[in-house]
């Protein structure tokens, strides 16, 4: 059994908490000056026992079990905003949060029962929603344009599209999927999917703490782009992108990797005259932590939003690199009602207040989770009759001539 | 077929449980088939008079004694058996209630026979029984015969209407005696719910209510309609997040999941994340002035229309029908 | 106290289920099959006593596709010892799987005495009877199902079984002796993915033959068939009067008022 790892074995094995400073990523770590940066650019900061800072302090001191023992690394919802703002530039949510809460994870003796769920699910079914694997693909039969299977086609392709579960099975998700597809004929481009055999990339496994499951599922995603013949991915899911450029490369992975969004960007040249479709929305867009702070593509959603005849572009007061994060990563996603018990504030919320405020009638965004994180905190504020959330490659599909 | 019909009469804290009337409804057709006399069966301690409520079977068995004070389940089946040793019925219609199965279990494995599970409809056929079983959580049913002697037979609630098996006759009861040891397992006392702590993964009637119920005050709405079926009020997220409703009262993704014999939807859309709580229940009603609201997908019954007027229409009709 | 908990794996109904081609069984060709829900929490209750009260838990299953993905996730939650019956098609009836467990309890060395035997009070798949019951005949032992509770001490559990309406009862039973779990004190706790692949490396799972019984045959299913769904809701009309009427009517005739 193979082990994807965080960074590369560079002869001294699988980088742990205790060999860190055997590697580079692992050093730079000691070099925190405890000027709290991380903390308080934290969302959950405040609520946090044991925020980036402390858990230094707490690795230098060698009391790091105390760590493990609290539950307070469930409250990281793996928004990268530490690490972008991180003077000394160590890579917090990347490298350093992960190996912790893997031992947080461990010791956890009640994982909230929506978690635990959703991660079973995973294993079991490769979707955390518990759908059932065979029925990966049936979204395809709803699609405009024809989606082939590569298993079907039995022939090499120009891009192996990563659909990913929230695009394969959440009605909204699906609408993703749709357009995605309708742009990837428009730009003329040679694709096709994985369809059923393809599994959850996991990510937000790993950066919860369940490093095995996110093993067991590389494993298998691994071995069956393997099987394939085709030249590059795409993928419009913000954390199997994420997996794929930051973890794959540990167990070989060399393939071309986009995300569908800087990807289209790319494809303007070819999209912008069939854009024809005028769309009267102001639209503001909402920079998901993936996405934005973790890869800095920040201006190819706005061009491709531009390029839609008719939009008026806004922005919120926090863009960027200092974007909210919806809440929704590293495990957020099944933790709303563990962080509602808590008393916390939901993210998504704080984040559509914002959004509400510049009087925008169009929510856009780029990572699957949001359309229904943004979607249900519309309808919390009771905002839903003034704003809908749309990703981007829907509103470009929609502005797509017939 | 030789042998009577028996259906084994549920007694529940001094009252007759009203799947022992769906059994008499259902015993009665089985009975008609076969050309047997329907007997019903009670046991108990100073229950005879419970015994009139069975008029609907052409004869009852009643067994008085002291050990079937208490529910348990060894004492109830001892008596079955030796009883089925004497009378020989032809088949023997149990409940599948939390209280009777362990009864008709325990029977089984004393006589010996298999216990036919999950049965929503018996026939007799040419001497035959033959059982329509609900099989996989519902993803399949099986035509099933059964062959031994006697068949044992668990009976799904709702295999017919309880009126149907409610009748004004007098019942003609015959007094029978079971010898019973001291049992092996003891019953130290019941456990009442306690006041305040509703967990609605356990209740068999569920009104959830979504945004469509508007506001805090119209939840009373939903309140008394569950009140009135024995149920809980539960609620989407949304209603929740507004404070309108504990947490502990959320059904879905992130919330409870809960399988009722009937849930009530109250202004609720059908998000993917709620539908994921409450689609195992066994018969959802929505109602939502939306005709193309999703949920019209999942529910087994739909109304297009204002929850706030067909909510309290309802609790006024089965208050009436409940007398 | 040891314990012994009995699991079996049932058909996983979130794949769709059809019939096979002889009408009368489960379309095997693309079964997945899980483990049956109720053993889980069997599984679970065993682990939390042993967690107060020490001693071995030791699960006993019948072999299946499948089935050591079951057991290694058992044992990484903390369970003993893993023991398979093998040699068996897939068992299609309760009583022959009592018949194999019964016989294979009393037969093979080592897997008595115990204090309890635990397992699921009833499954999905669960045609010709139920478990527990039989077993605890066999044996000879107490039997309680409907299980929500369990606490030992010694020579009696005292167990709190689940009625309706939310009461519940509690019973006294002197052990050894079998339950049928309903549900655990706790949901089946979670165990990750790395400590099961751990306990695949350093665990084995057992294996015994599987004892000669003769098949159940009382019971015989005749046909199987998938309930018609239609998709979507059947409409009642009308005014919210006749609406509600509507309603009674059909909760009626489910039973249901
Ligand atoms: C990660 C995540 C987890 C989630 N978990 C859960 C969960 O566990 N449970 C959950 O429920 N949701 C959950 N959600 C939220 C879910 O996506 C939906 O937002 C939510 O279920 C919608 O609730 P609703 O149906 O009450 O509101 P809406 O979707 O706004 O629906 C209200 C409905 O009421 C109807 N209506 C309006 N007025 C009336 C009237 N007078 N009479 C009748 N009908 C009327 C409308 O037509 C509409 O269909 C989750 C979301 C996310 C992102
Ligand atoms: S990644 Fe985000 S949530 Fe996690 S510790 Fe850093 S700032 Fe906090
Ligand atoms: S922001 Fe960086 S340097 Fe500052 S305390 Fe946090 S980890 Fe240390």
């Amino acid at each position: 059994m193979s082990t994807a790892t965080a960074s590369a074995d560079n002869g001294n094995g699988v980088m742990t908490l205790e060999n860190l400073a055997k590697f580079p990523e692992g050093q730079k770590v000691y070099s925190c000056m405890q000027c709290g940066t991380c903390a308080a650019t934290c969302p959950y900061g405040e609520d946090s026992e044991f925020p980036p800072r402390q858990i230094i302090t707490m690795l230098q001191a060698g009391l790091i079990e105390e760590v493990f023992k609290s539950s307070s690394l469930l409250n990281c919802v793996a928004c990268y905003a530490c690490m972008a703002k991180c003077p000394r530039g160590i890579r917090l949510t990347e490298v350093l949060l992960p190996l912790v809460k893997e031992q947080v994870f461990a010791h956890m003796t009640d994982v909230p029962a929506e978690l635990q769920k959703a991660l079973q699910n995973t294993l079991r079914y490769g979707n955390p929603m518990g759908e059932s694997p065979r029925k990966r693909a049936l979204w395809t039969k709803t699609s405009p344009v024809p989606v082939p299977v590569l298993a079907e086609i039995k022939r090499p392709v120009d891009v192996l599209w990563f659909v990913e579960c929230y695009t394969s099975y959440h009605p909204r998700g699906q609408d993703n999927s749709r357009a995605t597809a309708k742009l990837f004929h428009a730009a003329g481009v040679d694709f096709a999917i994985l369809g059923n055999e393809e599994k959850c990339a996991g990510e937000c496994a790993r950066l919860l703490g369940e490093k095995g499951l996110f093993d067991t599922l590389t494993d298998y995603n691994m071995k069956l782009l393997r099987k394939y013949p085709f030249k590059r991915i795409v993928t419009g899911a913000a954390h199997a992108y994420d997996a794929f450029k930051y973890q794959f490369p540990a167990v070989g992975f060399d393939f071309e990797l986009h995300h569908t969004t800087p990807f289209f960007a790319q494809h303007l040249d070819k999209l912008k005259p069939r854009l024809t479709k005028k769309l009267n929305y102001a639209i503001t867009y909402h920079d998901s932590c993936c996405l934005g702070r973790h890869n800095g593509f920040y201006d190819e959603p706005r061009a491709l939003l531009q390029a839609i005849p008719g939009v008026k572009l806004v922005e919120m007061t926090h863009t960027g690199v200092n974007s909210i994060c919806c809440g929704g990563g590293g495990g957020g996603m099944w933790l709303d009602t563990y962080y509602a018990a808590k008393g916390y504030e939901r993210l998504s919320e704080r984040r559509v207040k914002e959004a509400l405020d510049t009087g925008a009638d169009v929510l856009a965004v780029s990572c699957p989770y949001e359309i229904s994180r943004f979607e249900d905190a519309l309808k919390v504020q009771g905002g839903d009759k003034r704003m809908v959330v749309r990703d981007v490659v829907e509103l470009l599909a929609e502005a797509l001539e017939d | 077929m030789a042998g009577n019909i028996w259906i084994i009469a549920e007694a529940w804290r001094g009252q007759v449980s009203e799947i022992t009337f769906e059994l008499l409804a259902l015993g009665r057709e089985v009975a008609g088939q076969a050309g047997a006399p329907l007997e019903a069966v009670l046991l108990g301690s100073n229950a005879r008079e419970l015994a009139q409520k069975l008029g609907a079977a052409d004869s009852v068995l009643y067994a008085d004694n002291a050990a079937l004070a208490d529910p348990v389940p060894e004492n109830f089946a001892t008596a079955l058996a030796q009883l089925i040793k004497e009378k020989q019925p032809a088949a023997v219609l149990v409940p599948l209630t939390n209280l009777s199965v362990d009864v008709g279990v325990v029977l089984a494995a004393q006589l010996g026979v298999p216990f036919l599970n999950y049965c929503k409809d018996l026939k007799a056929e040419g001497g035959n029984l033959t059982a329509t079983c609900v099989l996989y959580g519902g993803k399949m049913e099986a035509t099933v015969t059964a062959s031994a002697k006697p068949a044992i037979i668990g009976i799904l609630p709702g295999a017919r209407p309880v009126e149907q098996g409610r009748s004004d006759k007098a019942a003609t009861i015959t007094d029978v005696a079971v010898t019973l040891a001291a049992p092996k397992v003891h019953f130290k006392r019941y456990l009442e719910s306690e006041a305040g702590d509703v967990d609605i993964t356990q209740k068999d009637f569920l009104v959830a209510v979504g945004r469509g119920i508007q506001t805090k005050d119209n939840l009373d709405l939903a309140e008394d309609l569950a009140a009135t079926l024995g149920g809980a009020v539960c609620g989407s997220r949304p209603v929740i997040d507004q404070g309108w409703l504990g947490l502990s009262r959320q059904v879905g993704k992130s919330g409870m999941l809960v399988k009722p014999k009937l849930y009530v939807m109250l202004g609720i859309s059908g998000a993917p994340e709620h539908v994921e709580g409450m689609k195992g229940s066994q018969c959802i009603i929505a109602v939502n002035t939306d005709a193309a609201a999703p949920i019209f997908n999942v529910a087994h019954y739909g109304v297009v229309g204002d929850a706030l007027e067909v909510a309290p229409a309802l609790t006024e009709k089965i208050k009436a029908r409940k007398g | 106290m040891d314990i012994l908990v009995l699991m079996k794996v049932v058909p996983d109904v979130v794949e769709e289920l059809e019939v096979g081609s002889d009408g009368k069984s489960l379309d095997t060709s693309f079964l997945r099959t899980i483990i049956n829900e109720r053993d889980d929490h069997a599984l679970e209750q065993a682990l939390l006593l042993k967690d107060k009260h020490g001693g071995k838990v030791t699960l006993l299953t019948l072999d299946a596709p499948d089935i050591d993905d079951v057991l290694f996730t058992a044992l990484a939650k903390g369970a003993d010892r893993a023991v398979k019956i093998c040699g068996v098609e897939s068992v299609q009836s309760t009583q022959t799987a009592v018949k194999l467990f019964g016989e294979t309890i009393a037969k093979t060395p080592g897997l008595l005495p115990v204090d309890l035997i635990l397992t699921g009070v009833s499954a999905i798949d669960d045609l010709d009877g139920l478990m527990a019951a039989p077993i605890a005949q066999q044996l000879g032992w107490p039997y309680a199902g409907v299980v929500t509770q369990v606490a030992l001490a010694d020579k009696t559990a005292t167990v709190i079984k689940e009625f309706a309406g939310g009461v519940r009862g509690e019973y006294e039973v002197p052990t050894p002796a079998v339950l049928g779990i309903q549900a655990a004190e706790k949901p089946p706790r979670y165990v990750p993915v790395a400590k099961v692949r751990a306990a695949m490396k350093s665990q084995t799972i057992e294996s015994v033959d599987a004892p000669a019984v003769e098949a159940a045959t009382t019971v015989e299913v005749q046909q199987m068939a998938k309930p018609q769904v239609t998709g979507h809701a059947e409409m009642l009309e009308g005014s919210p009067e006749e609406v509600a009427d509507k309603i009674c009517e059909l909760l009626a005739k489910r039973g249901l008022l």
